[in-house]
């Protein structure tokens, strides 16, 4: 079977194949490497501009450098409580216990963090955080991870097959045999054979009108996993940050650090009132991103917006060299694209899609998923977050789990014997993907995604209610029935209007998987919030909601929060 | 408000042409979003790479109007309107199609250099005025324009001798790291060709993040070159022990 497919297609065969090339699969290529196992790392851009470039504010890890007082427990009950307990307390435990080593670890390999007075890793505050707690370089940190990862990985060995979308998951039998993708530039398809597969695909933004995310960000990893029997989990919480872009329209949704806020940046409305004082007079605006994002709503359709629509943010009160240096990229990005100098004017910012706190279903230790030689780490995995993700608890989470994920991807693999694929599900799959070629008739993939995009925006948005989320439902299966007998127009050779088609069919998925999961959970939490049950319900504290494909339906399983041992709710009891 | 015209070359390896579209302008548009513009109402399949829209990740590298520039950060409203605005690929690459070239170059230069190693028994503490003078080639965004622009590159073609700005600037990083130990001096002179760089500055010119290539890059590192290996001094040194590998 094996020779017949692989005699057809461009083949490549490695222990450990990783979709993804940003911090988590990055970082479990590393690992996978240094456990003796061969590695392939695929990714849709060129290597190194993975989303997590555009992480800016800093990496969470209770080092104790700046706030001796830290320490795992008062990170793990931070973001336990930033997550209003619906995390996996163990990825919670393992992910506060971890961080400062991963971070150390960077730093061994070359980043080169911004440093206290006594030369040790500087840290700041941010949103939910009750220390000073991210390591960062300025607004750039994720850069510095990116390029430290990058640098660590090429030089140890890996293989990267750049601008290459996965399209399907191979399996024999039950477990994982590779991946079937095509080359952006030349528009061939390739077979990747491999022992274990890890999915570090990032998030779904895209599917939403007002993002900060990149066209990468399509739920690509989700649907995959979906597809070949995974579960996704707890997929109605969506992140919204609270400060994107609000003008020009080109650069709507465009991330403004939370780092402005953690520096000492302060929110007013259009009658210069400090409107945080409302919603949360404890914390201010280093509130959690949930509750910022909904008062900036709030504020805004309650008629006390700014004159695009958002809130201002102001730092201008800080010295004109402090802010420049602590937000280059911010004070570059406000000047350049919206002509707005930050260190004597405030900004305009409203609510982006920014982050997806569900994803694939994955074990606390080893990042394994249920179908086996599958495993997943970063934002395309859930759990660690729960219902709302605090700031700088991605790029820990990325470190910490890509790195479990991909020791455990290399474990796996070499217990594993080689998997033969069949060419059957190739030749499926290649005629679904040269399908739209083919049609003479067929909306064109933009005009689908548009409309997708200005859908969501509208109906699987910041505040949820029954009868949107029915109607979107509807409207789903309209847009896949659109999506089916959509035209690509041109060639094969890197050729958007195509890829896009693909991407399409991902985020259709996925966002029908936010969809139900929205509208069973009848309650408001985190980042998920019904008008029509607008209280947070201790009952519903106790539940998961878990997706699943039956035959060609998508289900929606109620699943029991797993009981915290005893140790960890002491620490969560603490007052601080 | 008003349309305003691209110029946007169409084409593949086996060559290509301009082709004019017409884009109605919006407030603070940039050349990414009026090539997004045709891309969704007028040719699906025109290429061009892109990922942040917000000049961090150096995607969408471009030349228009003949400079070499990111199209993410570049204002429509910055350039003359009143004739159409042409939208080249980066000239130093090979064209895979449209506005998409050729990279993969860049990515076998970087793989020669040898990655940080710290010094042994090192102690992990390094003061903020020693880490900013690294800190400013790691802002790097690997947009590729200073390669592009590059007369070594561009104009000679020197693929296989040299390395470019972009890695002078990465092996700077490493080397200006205060906890680095390994010299990377022999490898600039013999396999990246430092030498060949006749600081014009171009390079500077065309960096979207500032980075001081020429005077705090390039010349720096040509300096330690002429240390180790052209200073009287050592080479005496230098013949009387027997050569050292650097």
């Amino acid at each position: 079977m094996t020779s017949l497919a692989s005699s057809k297609y461009e083949t490549y065969e490695n222990d450990v194949l990783i979709i993804g090339a940003g911090g988590a699969g990055l970082r479990a290529a590393v690992e996978a490497l240094a456990q003796g196992a061969s590695v392939g790392v695929v990714c849709k851009s060129l290597l190194g501009k993975a989303h997590t470039v555009m992480a800016e504010g800093g990496i969470a890890a209770a080092m104790c450098n700046v706030d001796p007082a830290d320490g795992w427990r008062p990170h793990f009950r931070d973001t336990m409580r930033g997550g209003k307990l619906l995390n996996n307390w163990r990825m919670a435990q393992l992910h506060a216990q971890e961080s400062p080593d991963r971070v150390r670890e960077l730093e061994q390999w070359g980043a080169l963090f911004d440093r206290t007075e006594s030369g040790n890793i500087l840290q700041r505050a941010f949103g939910g955080h009750t220390f000073k707690r991210l390591c960062h370089v300025g607004d750039r940190t994720g850069l510095e991870m990116i390029r430290t990862l990058q640098d660590r990985g090429v030089q140890q060995g890996i293989d990267v097959y750049m601008e290459c979308t996965i399209t399907r998951l191979l399996k024999d039998g039950d477990r994982i045999a590779g991946a079937l993708g095509y080359w952006r530039e030349q528009g061939r398809f390739v077979i990747f054979k491999a022992k274990s597969v890890v999915i570090a695909t990032g998030g779904i933004g895209k599917a939403w009108k007002v993002t900060s995310n990149s066209w990468e960000c399509t739920g690509d990893g989700m649907a995959l996993a979906y597809e070949a029997g995974a579960e996704l989990l707890d997929m109605e919480f969506v992140q919204f940050h609270p400060t994107g872009m609000v003008w020009p329209p080109g650069v709507q949704g465009l991330l403004v650090t939370e780092a402005v806020r953690g520096e000492g940046g302060i929110l007013r409305n259009k009658n210069g009132e400090r409107f945080m004082e409302k919603y949360d007079p404890k914390r201010m605006e280093l509130s959690t991103r949930d509750v910022v994002a909904r008062s900036i709503y709030t504020e805004v359709k309650e008629g006390r917006g700014s004159p695009h629509g958002g809130a201002f943010l102001d730092i201008s009160h800080k010295p004109a060299e402090y802010v420049k240096r602590k937000l280059p990229s911010m004070y570059h990005q406000f000047k350049e694209l919206a002509d707005v100098d930050i260190t004597k004017d405030p900004m305009e910012v409203g609510p982006t899609c920014h982050y997806m706190m569900g994803g694939i279903r994955v074990d606390a230790e080893t990042g394994r998923t249920s179908v086996p030689g599958l495993f997943s780490a970063g934002e395309a995995a859930a759990g660690l977050h729960g219902a709302n993700r605090l700031g700088g608890n991605s790029l820990s989470d990325l470190l910490v789990f890509g790195r479990r994920a991909g020791f455990a991807a290399a474990e796996h693999a070499k217990g594993t014997a080689a998997a033969s694929i069949d060419s059957a599900q190739i030749d499926e799959a290649e005629r679904q993907l040269l399908a739209p070629f083919e049609r003479t008739t067929g909306e064109n993939p933009y005009t689908i995604h548009g409309e997708l995009q200005d859908m969501l925006q509208a109906l699987v948005g910041i505040f949820r209610t029954e009868e949107d989320l029915v109607k979107a439902l509807g409207e789903l299966q309209k847009f896949k029935a659109r999506a089916a007998v959509m035209r690509v127009e041109g060639s094969r050779l890197f050729n958007p209007g195509w890829h896009l088609s693909r991407d399409l069919q991902h985020m259709l998925v996925v966002a029908e998987a936010v969809t139900r999961s929205a509208l069973a959970r009848r309650e408001s939490r985190g980042a998920h919030s019904r008008i029509d049950f607008p209280k947070t319900e201790e009952e519903w504290g106790k539940k998961n909601h878990v997706i699943v494909r039956k035959g060609e339906a998508m289900t929606l399983i109620e699943m029991p929060v797993r009981e915290m041992p005893e140790e960890l709710k002491q620490i969560l009891a603490e007052e601080k | 408000m008003a349309d305003v015209t691209l110029r946007v070359f169409r084409g593949d390896g086996n060559g290509g042409g301009p082709v004019d579209y017409e884009v109605a302008l919006t407030p603070g548009m940039v050349v990414l979003d009026a090539l997004h513009a045709i891309q969704a109402h007028q040719a699906p399949d025109l290429a061009v790479r892109w990922n942040c829209k917000a000049a961090k990740c150096g995607s969408c590298s471009a030349e228009v109007n003949g400079r070499p520039r990111l199209a993410c950060k570049t204002r429509m409203d910055a350039l003359p309107l009143d004739k159409p605005v042409v939208v080249y690929p980066l000239k130093s690459f090979p064209v895979i199609k449209d506005l998409v070239t050729d990279v993969s170059w860049n990515y076998k230069v970087n793989a020669k250099i040898p990655a940080f190693q710290p010094r042994p028994g090192v102690k992990w503490a390094m003061e903020q005025r020693d880490v900013d003078r690294a800190q400013e080639f790691r802002k790097c965004i690997e947009c590729f324009l200073c390669q592009d622009v590059c007369h070594v590159v561009r104009e000679h073609g020197k693929l296989e001798q040299f390395g470019g700005p972009r890695f002078f600037v990465r092996v700077a990083g490493l080397e200006m790291h205060p906890l680095d130990g390994v010299s990377r001096t022999k490898l600039l002179k013999e396999e990246l060709g430092l030498g060949l760089c006749n600081i014009t500055k171009c390079c500077t010119e065309v960096c979207p993040e500032e980075i001081h290539i020429t005077d705090n890059a390039i010349i720096p590192l040509k300096e330690r070159v002429v240390d180790e290996f052209y200073d009287p001094l050592t080479m005496l040194v230098r013949k009387i022990r027997g050569a050292k590998t650097a």
